[in-house]
């Protein structure tokens, strides 16, 4: 069950890969959601909020299609409102600060070998694995 | 065109996303929780999404402009500086509190509810905090390069 996992997880990553094949080679940007996003947040972007808003509208209705033609995934998201506003200020306010994410810097970052993506991507892995080890296994809240 | 295109890479991101089952945060804290059950689902979905990528930083190496006619990104700079640094940190520690990250968290919008709408909604004021917070800790940075004070230091014990 969980190797089933791990082949839908490359397939699916060779799906993210494409999506950031397009973006660069075709749109000459580097896909990155919180730069995608934080341009129309903070209004940085708006010069190109189509380009942006196209993005987006994408990003979110091919899984809202998909949940109709294949299946409705559980996410296990927390119901718990005060990690999850702790969680999205954090996440929106370190990725901006950082000037990517996951994306930008995990993907496009390391698969061009720059020092920055892949210096961001072993800082948030780190981070990642302390915030679990202490709201999971010494605070018990998560 | 640029947005047909744009449209075309969130759909295909928004499918990767889907597929891989990275918008399930228990997959994304697993890889996170090195002390628990451990989930090694997110090496493999970096691994296939790296490799396309790097065949397309080589083939944007040997152009002047995208397919598209626009400017492609130009080459990164080598320092990592306080920003990076303080807010890959941040950016990590509420990455593992809720398992989610900005991509799986529009990916998931639609399946989310309101529990995902509040996340997004905090991280869009995240962001918007981050305007005035950047430029701070930009500040704080700057004036160790301007005294020369890090350079004589570095010359002292060299």
């Amino acid at each position: 069950m969980l190797e089933q996992d791990w082949i839908f997880g490359f397939f699916g990553g060779l799906m993210i890969g494409a999506g950031g094949v397009v973006y660069l080679l075709f749109n000459g940007r580097i896909l990155g959601a919180s730069g995608v996003l934080g341009g129309l947040a903070d209004g940085t972007g708006w010069d190109t909020w189509k380009e942006r808003a196209s993005f987006i509208a994408g990003l979110i209705l091919v899984p809202f299609v998909l949940t109709f033609l294949w299946i409705r995934p559980d996410t296990h998201l927390s119901d718990n409102w005060a990690v999850l506003i702790g969680s999205g200020l954090l996440v929106g306010l370190g990725s901006r600060m950082a000037n990517g994410c996951t994306s930008g810097h995990g993907v496009c970052g390391i698969s061009r070998l720059s020092f920055r993506g892949i210096g961001a991507t072993v800082i948030y892995l780190v981070a990642g694995g302390i915030s679990i080890l202490l709201f999971r296994h010494w605070l018990g809240m998560i | 065109m640029r947005n047909v295109y744009a449209l075309l890479a969130g759909a295909l991101f928004g499918a990767g996303l889907f597929t891989s089952g990275m918008t399930d945060t228990t997959k994304v804290q697993g890889w996170l929780d090195l002390f628990g059950h451990w989930d090694p689902t997110l090496a493999f979905v970096l691994t296939g999404a790296i490799l396309p990528m790097a065949i397309a930083w080589r083939i944007a190496a040997k152009r002047k402009t995208s397919v598209l006619g626009n400017p492609l990104p130009g080459t990164p700079t080598s320092k990592l500086g306080l920003n990076l640094t303080l807010g890959s940190f941040l950016f990590g520690a509420g990455w593992g509190l809720s398992g989610l990250c900005p991509g799986p968290s529009m990916a998931a919008l639609s399946y989310n509810g309101s529990d995902g709408l509040v996340f997004v909604a905090a991280m869009l004021a995240g962001m918007l905090l981050a305007r005035y917070v950047s430029p701070m800790v930009a500040r704080l940075e700057r004036p160790r390069k301007e005294n020369g004070k890090e350079d004589g230091y570095q010359t002292g014990r060299a």
